[in-house]
């Protein structure tokens, strides 16, 4: 790792602060991304600015349907949520799957989604959920979000404080994990609610996560695994590297779909 | 630099070291506490897993500047007055271990476990929550049932006090 300067940020407007100050800073949260990527030397931030302690960004709030989860609530607290779980138990399932406990009780819901790999779970909820992604700066909807691979909306000194959505009248998440890294080869996000059946595929698409609008078409009109049979995935719109072939992810993204919604119900 | 401060296995340290020094390096080299393990130092093989504020993390992927001000326990925290933990015990019993490598860092795996699921854990259970752990030698059998009796027995021994 190059050598570096920590910042312990007391507030979302001191972290600000802190990153005008700096010279090609980053914010860290958990660090189970940034602090690898660090050490592999890929990332040279002259300047670390940690959220961590900042208790405005931690939490889950349930208010009927409406859901707020903190930008810096860890996959361990998501996971486990008994608020969370009574309206959408699809996406503390998700949180349960990622990486290990050990990687879950550091890495942050904010930091999965600033990120955006193109292998992370998160982002698929998001766009399933039509989700809201709130900012020290503004509010952004998830469709808006996530741009490409590893691409966001968010501005260099823009932190993201909370995501929101109204939970979905069913919803399930469904993952193929690479057996050895256990991101995802292809995860498949499928909700049922207020605005229709949405669907986020992450793992399988060469733009990183995408909605599969043809599914949510099929879903639509029925909403069962067997309305999926007659559709097919583009294997020319899936990633192709030594875990997958395209053909062979264009394959799981329907079979994780027609799984997801199995358990959906 | 850093000025960190920590309490490890209940003592208080600080020391003043660069601020991309690890977690796991601070314990092992500035502290000279060397029964943390670095396996991979890629975040994928939970040698080097401790406690921090009551909870599992791979402390080599934390910089011991973000965990200042927290409590660490590490494997050398367990044994109370020369006596093994319970988890400790319990690998030497069943051969939980052979090369003993990986041993710190299921250890403190295990014992985070036990204390989030109590006695509740079952094989399917131990093996999902041993994800990040890697063990190259014992084909892990031994270490699921090591675990497994350290649960049982420390949930009995906790029904007995309750009671
Ligand atoms: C062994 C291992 C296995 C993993 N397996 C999976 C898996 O199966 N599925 C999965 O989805 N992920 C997986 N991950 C990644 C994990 O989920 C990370 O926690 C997550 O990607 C990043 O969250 P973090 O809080 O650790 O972010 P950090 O590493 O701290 O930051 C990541 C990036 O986001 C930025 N950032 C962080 N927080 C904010 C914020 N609030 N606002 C703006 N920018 C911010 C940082 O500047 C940085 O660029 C794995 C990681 C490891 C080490
Ligand atoms: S040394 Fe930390 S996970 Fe392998
Ligand atoms: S006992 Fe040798 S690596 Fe586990």
């Amino acid at each position: 790792m190059y050598e570096t300067t920590y910042h312990r940020a007391g507030s979302v407007e001191e972290a600000v602060k802190l990153m005008g100050e700096a010279d090609g800073g980053k914010f860290v949260a958990g660090g189970q991304t940034l602090i690898p990527t660090m050490k592999q030397r890929l990332a040279a931030p002259d300047s670390l600015i940690d959220l961590r302690h900042i208790a405005d960004l931690k939490g889950i709030s349930v208010d009927g349907a409406n859901v707020r989860i903190g930008a810096g609530t860890t996959h361990y607290d998501v996971a486990n949520s008994a608020d969370l779980k009574a309206v959408c138990p699809g996406l503390c399932s998700l949180a349960s799957h990622i990486g290990d406990p050990q990687v879950r009780h550091m890495g942050t819901i904010g930091g999965s989604i600033s990120n955006n790999d193109p292998a992370a779970d998160y982002p698929s909820a998001m766009l399933a959920l039509g989700a809201t992604i709130h900012t020290s700066k503004r509010d952004i909807a998830a469709d808006d979000f996530f741009t490409g691979m590893f691409e966001t909306a968010l501005d260099e000194d823009e932190i993201v404080t909370a995501v929101s959505f109204t939970a979905p009248d069913a919803c399930a998440y469904s993952k193929f994990p690479n057996p050895a890294s256990r991101y995802a080869m292809a995860g498949v996000f499928v909700a049922k609610g207020g605005n229709g059946v949405r669907v986020g595929v992450t793992g399988a698409g060469n733009d990183g996560v995408y909605r599969w609008s043809d599914a949510e078409a099929a879903l639509s009109s029925d909403f069962s695994a067997g309305a999926l049979d007659g559709l097919s995935v583009d294997a020319g719109d899936m990633m192709e590297d030594l875990h997958g072939t395209a053909d062979y992810r264009a394959n799981l993204v329907k079979v994780m779909a027609k799984r997801a919604v199995a358990s959906a119900g | 630099m850093s000025k960190v401060e920590l309490t490890v296995n209940g003592r208080a340290v600080s020391a003043e070291v660069e601020d991309r020094t690890l977690l796991s390096q601070f314990l092992r080299e500035t502290l000279n506490m060397t029964g943390t393990h670095v396996g991979c130092d890629t975040s994928q093989c939970g040698a080097c897993v401790v406690h921090v504020d009551g909870k599992a993390v791979k402390s080599c992927t934390m910089l011991a500047a973000q965990a200042s001000g927290s409590e660490v326990t590490t494997i050398e925290g367990l044994a109370a007055g020369g006596a093994l933990h319970p988890v400790q015990a319990a690998f030497k019993e069943h051969h939980g271990l052979q090369c003993g490598f990986c041993t710190p860092g299921m250890i403190m795996s295990a014992v985070d476990m036990i204390n989030r699921y109590g006695g509740k854990l079952d094989e399917k259970t131990v093996r999902a929550e041993l994800e990040g752990n890697i063990c190259r030698c014992t084909g892990y059998h031994n270490i699921v049932k090591s675990i497994l009796a350290a649960a049982e027995e420390m949930s009995g021994a906790a029904k007995v006090a309750a009671e």
